[in-house]
């Protein structure tokens, strides 16, 4: 194995944002905004030019650290699974970064201010971290790459320092330090048993035995307690929904996906030939119990925040449907193929498509004082930009065309039926229907008119609000890069004829159907009783079981609970590889 | 004999951990955890890992002890609540059962795996000559994976930002951490007095043989962090404001002038990080020292925790 | 009598097992920090015998998972480390620092509205 043209790129790709944070650091005050934007765009060039080397030939950008190739050194690969989640980050970062210029200015009359100092920093030392864990090609480093991503993640929830925020940070860091410890343990494991921690050296190596199948274990519920996969997500909700709105869009759209990236790079090309049938329905089982109860509680939330990071709660469930669907029961192996293509597009559209919500979500938030759902009447005319925004990162979630999601979506089903599995395809079009329900809902209550003129109570940045809408954009037109010479060959061209539309259609108007039975407090209907009284019953019995999600989810989410489950999810992935 | 020696310290260990993990009190299994520390060191000793047994002293049983017994005096009055929320017996049954089947499904691994494992060490002996070091840890840790030794000291840094994040507003920019004031004819001034100079000693002694002998930057920068520490809990020290710029570049300098070397290595040897023939050693000299202040007033701060009052 | 990395290797999985015990049944956060740092200490410990089992050349153990050790023990520091501030802080901010669900759906009061 040896250094590639364009090997050095991946380094500057991990460092950039570091000496960019290790700058801002020590010059502080506004000079950390100002460095923090410099330091963006080189990123992203830094990121295009990796994508264009890959694109030359097609094949892995290898870089050796210090020369020394693997097992003793370590090197650093891309392939297009990672060029293509640089990209992404990049641009979510962008709009981030764009977006967030208004709530983290330096305040006037004071060299420095905390909040703003910690954001920009850490902003920058997330992304150093996330690219780490996009390049890296030893377990080891990988490790280290998670926990910098931990640090520097953690922080943002509790920004703000109220005592609700900081006690979620505190769950956050405990779970997630426990996350990474099983990792860690894996990681011994692998060592002990093959003296080598490099991907691609471990891929040639690894067979199933009890060291092998222990290390994937813990290592694959570790990923999962990090990534906040049902039903290990106690920490999620409210970390994500109290944290200031850009920190959210950060948590929500990148972090996560660092520990999922991981998952995917530990199943594909370290165990693709380890895992077995069981263990990946396993994974597919969880994900669908998160897109149910996910979207489920989010359609009981009667605060806008928490609902969309309950719908992350939902969306995580996605980005693991494609471990089943990529598992070839020919060769007992997991095949590279459209259902990773489709996970990864997946997880890209909700990075930029959640994202955009947050910001949204904090937009309103800033212009009425509070969230609550049910009194955001009114909105949609004093803030119609941000309420376009919600709605079509809403419909980027759903899966509607010419969104990623959809690409993903069709991807996915394609694989779903190739291999005979139509039970997740039918998962898959529940979801999207759920999804489509509490959008529904949000936009009802946004647009309906106020009952009395809505004043605006704080200024809203123009800027913001372009940055929120440009990245829902992104998220919802991410279909027609399969029209460029992108990346992503395999994706299927993005269609908007007759079918495509009235199917779009059907799934808003089963959204609202669904938005209609298991909403929290649905807006007063001009046809109150003459429509709604024969449904009572039924609606009454919806909520009954939209409460029982409630109350399932609570339970769940008692730490001796989420503690427990963590084991009880690490012993049956041990017992699964076993089968 | 050593067999006898082993076991001992093993079961030791197991009492020690059974103590910190089952002590109704607080305070009480946290001690219990210092001594388990300690003890760690010495099956560090017997596991014929010197340079780790230095750092689980310094790091694991010194300052995550001090961390955690400060912690434990600050939230005793919160102790009470919280016990009241212990789970139920059928909880803690069906934990003691899924955390003896982890066990046991690790032991059964340990027993498989029982005999010479598969080892990097004739790897590392063909090319440590290259590196110009004797110790084998040190050629590892500053050449062959110098990048890991690199997001280390920044995982510092990131722990750093948090740290300061969790500083009130209004002091941002401040001191960290109280303002000690002990008795100057106390115990605790005593010995601030006496064990700096002969911890800096060691400390630096620690550090300069890490090249050759057990020991390098973070073992000699702990010790010389809890010097510091020791003389700020004495009031003979004071942390200074994290707003002063000449702060900031201190904390930075290490990492920075080791990207710099890695840089540097990109025109003379190829690679970044890399080093060039006979070069190789004095320029892993030059980024141990570049590195050491900067993880000395890194780990420092860290333990000083967040600004709690203004810079005056 | 069994081998030093065998013997120890058997002694990490034990404390593996108590401190995750410890870490889902203590309500106390530090507690659960001092559990963590148990379950952390029995994967070096395994680490450490392995590397044991890996000595050669005249070296007592394999020199690359004991470099590994020593980052290892230097990022649980600094978790630890992190871990304690926000509890310290919480415990200023908030009568209890109890971990239980704050009831997510609490009325806004948010820092611009103070």
């Amino acid at each position: 194995m040896t250094t590639t043209p364009g090997g050095l790129l991946l380094v500057l790709a991990v460092l950039a944002p570091i000496v960019g944070m290790l700058i801002a650091f020590t010059l502080g005050g506004r000079n950390a905004q100002r460095i923090a934007s410099v330091t963006i765009v080189i990123g992203l060039g830094i990121a295009i030019a990796i994508a264009a080397a890959w694109a030359q030939t097609g094949a892995t950008v290898v870089y050796l650290l210090g020369g020394w190739s693997p097992p003793l050194g370590i090197a650093l690969r891309a392939d297009g699974l990672s060029v293509v989640m640089m990209l992404a980050v990049a641009v979510v970062i962008l709009g981030i970064g764009v977006y967030a210029r208004a709530d983290f200015a330096t305040p006037a009359g004071v060299p420095e201010a905390r909040a703003p100092f910690v954001f920009w920093t850490l902003l920058l030392a997330i992304w150093g971290a996330l690219n780490l864990v996009f390049v890296s090609g030893d377990l080891f480093t990988l490790y280290v790459a998670l926990e910098l991503l931990t640090f520097a993640a953690v922080p943002l929830v509790s920004l703000d320092g109220r005592a609700e925020t900081l006690r979620a940070a505190l769950r956050y860091v405990l779970y997630a330090l426990l996350g990474s410890m099983f990792y860690l343990l894996g990681v011994v494991l692998v060592y002990g048993a093959y003296g080598t921690l490099d991907i691609g050296l471990l891929a040639a190596r690894v067979h199933a035995e009890p060291a092998t199948l222990a290390a994937a274990a813990f290592m694959t519920v570790g990923l999962l307690a990090k990534t906040a996969l049902f039903p290990l997500h106690l920490w999620l909700p409210p970390a994500h929904a109290g944290a200031p709105p850009a920190a959210s869009a950060v948590l929500s759209g990148l972090v996560i996906k660092g520990s999922w990236f991981l998952a995917v790079r530990l199943w594909f090309d370290v165990l693709p030939g380890v895992v077995t049938l069981a263990s990946a329905q396993l994974l597919g089982v969880l994900g669908a119990a998160a897109i149910l109860a996910g979207n489920v509680v989010a359609l009981r939330q009667a605060r806008l925040k928490l609902l969309v990071a309950y719908s992350t709660v939902a969306q995580i469930g996605y980005l693991f449907l494609m471990f089943p669907l990529a598992f070839d029961a020919g060769a007992a192996a997991l095949e590279r193929g459209g259902a990773l293509a489709g996970g990864t597009l997946q997880a890209i559209s909700h990075a930029s498509a959640k994202a955009a919500m947050f910001m949204a979500a904090g937009l309103i938030y800033r212009a009425v004082g509070h969230d609550r759902i049910a009194e955001l009447a009114g909105v949609g005319r004093a803030l119609p930009l941000s309420v376009l925004t919600f709605a079509l990162a809403g419909l980027a979630l759903m899966g509607l065309p010419p969104s990623g999601a959809y690409a993903a979506k069709k991807l996915l089903l394609d694989a779903a039926e190739a291999s005979g599995q139509w039970w997740w395809a039918s998962v898959m079009d529940v979801g999207g229907l759920l999804t489509a329900a509490y959008v529904v809902l949000v936009l009802v209550h946004a647009l309906r008119p106020a009952t009395e003129p809505r004043e605006a109570r704080a200024h809203v940045s123009h800027r913001a609000q372009i940055a929120a809408l440009a990245l829902a954009l992104c998220s919802l037109l991410l279909g027609f890069a399969a029209l460029g010479p992108a990346p992503l060959d395999a994706m299927p061209k993005p269609s908007l004829d007759f079918g495509a539309l009235a199917s779009a259609l059907l799934v808003l108007l089963g959204g609202a159907v669904l938005a209609a039975g298991l909403g929290l407090r649905l807006p007063p209907l001009p046809s109150r009783g003459v429509l709604t009284a024969p449904l009572a019953p039924v609606r009454r019995a919806t909520v009954a079981v939209g409460a029982t999600f409630v109350r399932v989810d609570a339970a769940l989410r008692q730490w001796p609970v989420a503690g427990l489950a963590l084991i009880v999810a690490a012993i049956g992935f041990g017992a699964a590889l076993l089968a | 004999m050593i067999a006898a020696v082993n076991a001992g310290i093993a079961l030791l260990l197991l009492g020690l951990a059974i103590w910190t993990i089952a002590a109704r009190d607080t305070f009480a299994a946290i001690v219990g955890f210092v001594a388990y520390g300690l003890l760690l060191a010495l099956a560090w000793v017997a596991l014929r890992g010197v340079d780790v047994a230095l750092t689980e002293a310094a790091i694991g049983g010194g300052l995550t002890g001090v961390l955690l017994i400060r912690a434990a005096a600050k939230l005793r009055a919160t102790e009470a609540a919280s016990n009241a929320e212990r789970p139920a017996l059928p909880t803690r049954l069906a934990a003691a059962i899924m955390a003896g089947g982890v066990t046991a499904a690790l032991a059964l691994v340990v027993l498989r795996t029982a005999g010479p494992a598969p080892t990097l060490a004739p790897e590392v002996a063909a090319n440590i000559g290259a590196t110009g070091v004797a110790n084998p840890i040190t050629a590892v840790l500053l050449a062959f994976r110098a990048m890991d030794t690199l997001l280390e000291a920044i995982v510092l840094l990131f722990a750093l930002i948090g740290v300061w994040s969790l500083a009130p507003d209004h002091l941002w920019g401040g001191r960290p951490g109280a303002r000690y004031r002990a008795d100057p004819d106390g115990i605790l001034a005593y010995l601030a007095r006496l064990l700096p100079p002969l911890g800096i000693i060691v400390g630096f002694y620690i550090f300069w043989i890490g090249a050759d002998l057990p020991g390098g930057k973070f073992q000699g920068a702990t010790i010389l962090a809890a010097m510091w520490l020791l003389a700020m809990m004495a009031g003979l020290a004071d942390a200074p404001p994290v707003s002063r710029r000449w702060l900031r570049a201190a904390l930075v300098a290490g990492p920075a002038a080791f990207i710099a070397v890695g840089a540097a290595g990109v025109g003379i040897a190829g690679a970044f990080l890399g080093y060039p023939e006979g070069l190789a050693k004095a320029l892993i000299i030059v980024i141990e020292v570049a590195l050491l202040p900067s993880l000395v007033l890194t780990l420092g701060l860290i333990m000083a925790g967040a600004p709690e009052r203004t810079a005056a | 009598m069994t081998d030093a990395p065998t013997l120890y290797g058997l002694c990490a999985a034990a404390l593996i097992g108590l401190g995750v015990y410890g870490f889902i049944v203590n309500p106390q956060p530090l507690r659960k920090l001092l559990a963590f740092n148990v379950v952390g200490s029995g994967v070096f410990v395994l680490f450490g015998a392995i590397a044991h089992r890996g000595g050669a050349l005249g070296w007592g153990g394999d020199p690359v998972p004991q470099a590994l050790l020593i980052t290892g023990i230097v990022v649980a520091f600094a978790a630890t480390a992190l871990a304690v501030a926000l509890l310290l802080r919480l415990a200023d901010e908030a009568d209890s620092v109890t971990l239980a669900d704050a009831a997510p759906a609490k009325p806004d009061v948010t820092a611009r509205d103070r």
